[in-house]
């Protein structure tokens, strides 16, 4: 057993850390935000040339450093300290897990891309009446000669306003909600037949609704694994979603710490009153444990399928709890200023809220590891 | 003891329920539902109407414009509104800084505000919190200094709701700074046009601007307008924080949010089953009913009580502490019924943006209510700070 990290992961997390440190405040942001794109391009640029660490979870052969799971952790736990809005998950870690596993003519002509910064990807799963189920689908891709023909809505697709690639899941045959009969493709973003609607989100992303009609695509942007490759990589950027939310806590409750150990109330700090140093230690009791769970469902995400679900399952439905209970008890701390915009902490927790429900709430991956380990009735 | 309503108060209960089907403004209907921000007009447009019908300030006495109604009536008035979705009144006047004219004030003051907070001419904001006191209320800075028949106003004041729609505003200034804290502090009646005044917007996480920052520079003040005696504003402060709590317990309508959830809960579909018939989820809203119906019973034993003469005392902390977690509870539910569409941001309509919403049409304030209903354990005296009142006042720790 070890939990330690190697060299060569503690200097991915140095490089990004210190980069996103000089790129990255809490007003670089804001303005990265507030601009028309809703982004900053250089910044995705700069991590794919000047550092370059997209290349970070591919293997050698493909361009990449040799890494995985573990670097995607990495990444996403430094991403999230500074609530950075870049779309590596959507991209790195979902496209790209995705092409990795898949293989094939695809994945070698895409994977050098994404590491050089030229591809962005979103990953339209999601459909309104799916919820958390990703079968659920009614998006279809019907065989058209020798390619297929897209059909159907996909709702909530972060970084789709930016992408130059959607990864959809859509029915090539089945019931609405068969396992058989899903099927994942990647392809260009601005085919003709696909239209969206661009929002912000409350988390200070872009999205999409995204529309696909009559849309032509051509064979080769199918990726062969079906509904076992949509659940793997879906778990794995749960698990890089938890990773994220080791950072986003890890500033919440330092923030709070900070800031109880400064506010005076009554003469004194308000930290030197007893309700609140328990709080203090809840909250640090629930940011440890969210990063327990994130190395444990990291570490296990090459498992057998259903063992590998069910690590992830119950890394998610902690993950997502104390999540809220972090949020949530920082904002209290800080009272009426962290309900502000003025705040940074207003805004992690902002994002701890959305990762809640990203990929599943606590609820419905509690639900899922029960229905995978406990004994049927 | 019994529960049952009198055939004069079921009555009564149906006299209310039309006046306010055919009284109600059209363009008001669903504007909570949507959970959009609401202007300062759509406030009014209620409160004139309520008192045309002389039905606004139901709690007041009658000498002074309140109904005389029964506390059982007053429970089916708040039931009755919240059933037809009504939205609320603005607190400030009506529950606020009446009570305290009504008890404290002279008679030239009295006559002076009264009348035009229940017209609903004058608009009040609260000027209590500082941005070094807020659960230290008492610690509170800012200056008054007597000059002739005027105080001169120095100091800062924070988390002033609609203050930006403000005529008047009531505030607790220091008026001698070497008393004991409390005994140093004056309950003021201040014209928010007066020179010095300045509002200054503060954006919370949902992007409403409902708060504000109010800073006094120099404001002159007619000593006319101070209510009770100079340092024993925090009498006033007391008994108004008291009134506060009551009315925060918002059960009426927490069992209206309860409703809609369970609404909602229906349309959205959970695979082959209503969300509703989750049963993670139902659990959560069956929970939620079971807190709000211990709520709802703990208050009417306190308006029983009042009813025959005790008022409001240390115990309305409970209804505080209670009301207000329940208030988070029920927009924590309907962001997860939301689902992926909690996530996409509108700032809603009658902002310009006349753009129908995504997905389903709860689920775009879903998000900002619930970063905004942050508020309610923090405001109207933390909930640490009840806990604190209960623990001292009540249990004598």
């Amino acid at each position: 057993m070890d939990f330690n990290y190697t060299d060569t992961q503690d200097m991915l997390r140095d490089t990004l850390a210190r980069f996103l440190a000089d790129t990255y405040d809490f007003e670089a942001r804001k303005k990265m935000i507030a601009s028309d794109a809703g982004r900053d391009p250089g910044v995705w640029q700069a991590l794919a040339t000047e550092l370059g660490i997209l290349s970070a979870p591919f293997s050698e052969e493909q361009g990449g450093l040799g890494g995985g799971a573990i670097e995607n952790m990495i990444m996403m736990e430094e991403l999230g300290k500074v609530i950075a809005i870049e779309p590596y998950l959507q991209t790195v870690v979902i496209g790209g897990g995705a092409l990795k596993a898949a293989g094939g003519a695809l994945a070698d002509a895409v994977i050098p891309e994404i590491i050089a910064g030229n591809v962005i990807i979103g990953f339209a799963y999601a459909e309104p009446q799916g919820r958390y189920d990703l079968a659920n689908l009614t998006t279809t891709a019907k065989k058209d000669g020798a390619g297929y023909v897209l059909n159907g809505h996909k709702g909530v697709v972060y970084a789709a306003p930016w992408a130059t690639h959607l990864l959809v899941s859509a029915r090539t045959g089945g019931g609405q909600r068969d396992r058989g009969g899903v099927d994942l493709f990647l392809i260009d973003a601005n085919l003709p037949g696909i239209t969206r609607r661009d929002y912000p989100t409350v988390d200070g992303f872009r999205a999409s609704e995204v529309y696909f009609e009559n849309v032509s695509i051509p064979a080769d942007a199918h990726l062969a694994g079906g509904i076992d490759l949509l659940e793997k990589i879906v778990d794995e950027a749960t698990m890089a979603v938890c990773g994220e939310a080791c950072g986003v806590t890890r500033k919440l409750h330092e923030g709070t710490l900070d800031y109880a150990k400064q506010r005076q109330q009554f003469g004194q700090p308000i930290g030197r009153f007893q309700v609140l140093q328990h709080r203090m230690a809840d909250i640090f009791l629930e940011a440890e444990q969210i990063m327990s769970m994130t190395l444990m469902g990291t570490l296990k995400l090459d498992l057998p399928a259903a063992e590998r679900k069910a690590a992830v399952s119950l890394a998610k439905a902690k993950v997502s709890r104390s999540a809220k209970f972090v949020g949530q008890n920082a904002i209290q701390t800080h009272g009426g200023i962290g309900i502000t915009q003025e705040l940074a902490i207003g805004h992690y927790f902002k994002r701890a809220t959305m990762i809640e429900g990203q990929f599943g709430s606590a609820d419905w991956h509690l639900d899922r590891f029960e229905q995978l380990t406990y004994p049927k009735a | 003891m019994n529960l049952e309503f009198s055939p004069e108060e079921i009555a009564f209960r149906d006299e209310v329920r039309t006046f306010i089907a055919e009284n109600y403004p059209a363009e008001l209907r669903g504007k909570q539902d949507e959970g959009d921000e609401l202007s300062k007009e759509d406030f009014l447009s209620w409160h004139r109407v309520l008192h045309k019908k002389g039905w606004v300030a139901p709690a007041w006495p009658v000498e002074y414009g309140g109904t005389g109604w029964t506390a059982t009536q007053r429970y089916i008035w708040s039931e009755e509104t919240a059933r037809a979705d009504c939205i609320r009144l603005m607190p400030f006047g009506l529950t606020m800084v009446g009570p305290v004219i009504y008890t404290f004030g002279t008679p030239e003051q009295k006559a002076k505000f009264l009348p035009r907070i229940l017209s609903g001419e004058d608009w009040w904001c609260q000027g209590y919190s500082e941005p070094g006191s807020g659960s230290d209320l008492a610690s509170l800075r800012t200056r008054a200094v007597r000059d002739g028949d005027h105080y001169v106003v120095n100091g800062q004041k924070t988390w002033t709701t609609m203050a930006q729609h403000a005529d008047w505003g009531f505030f607790l200034v220091r008026t001698d700074p070497d008393a004991k804290q409390q005994e140093g502090i004056s309950f003021l009646l201040i014209d928010m046009k007066t020179p010095g005044v300045t509002v200054r917007p503060i954006i919370t996480l949902g992007g409403e601007h409902e708060v504000n920052e109010v800073w006094l520079e120099d404001v002159r003040v007619p000593a006319e307008n101070r209510v009770y005696e100079e340092n024993k504003g925090w009498t006033c402060a007391k008994f108004l924080l008291a009134h506060e709590r009551t009315g925060i317990a918002g059960v009426a309508a927490s069992k209206r949010g309860v409703e809609k959830i369970k609404t909602i809960a229906m349309s959205e579909s959970d695979g082959d089953r209503p969300l509703l018939a989750n049963p993670f989820f139902r659990r959560k809203v069956a929970e939620l009913e079971m807190d709000l119906t211990a709520l709802e019973f703990t208050e009417l034993r306190t308006l029983a009580g009042e009813a025959q003469g005790k008022g409001p005392g240390p115990e309305s902390s409970l209804l505080k502490i209670k009301g207000s977690e329940i208030q988070q509870r029920i927009t924590e539910l309907a962001l997860e019924a939301a689902g992926h569409y909690g996530a996409p941001y509108f700032r809603g309509f009658g902002e310009g943006d006349n753009e129908h919403p995504i997905g389903p049409d709860f689920a775009h304030r879903t998000a900002p209510v619930y970063f905004n209903t942050r508020k309610t354990t923090i405001y109207g005296g933390s909930n640490e700070i009840q806990r604190n009142i209960i623990a001292k006042m009540v249990l004598g720790l």
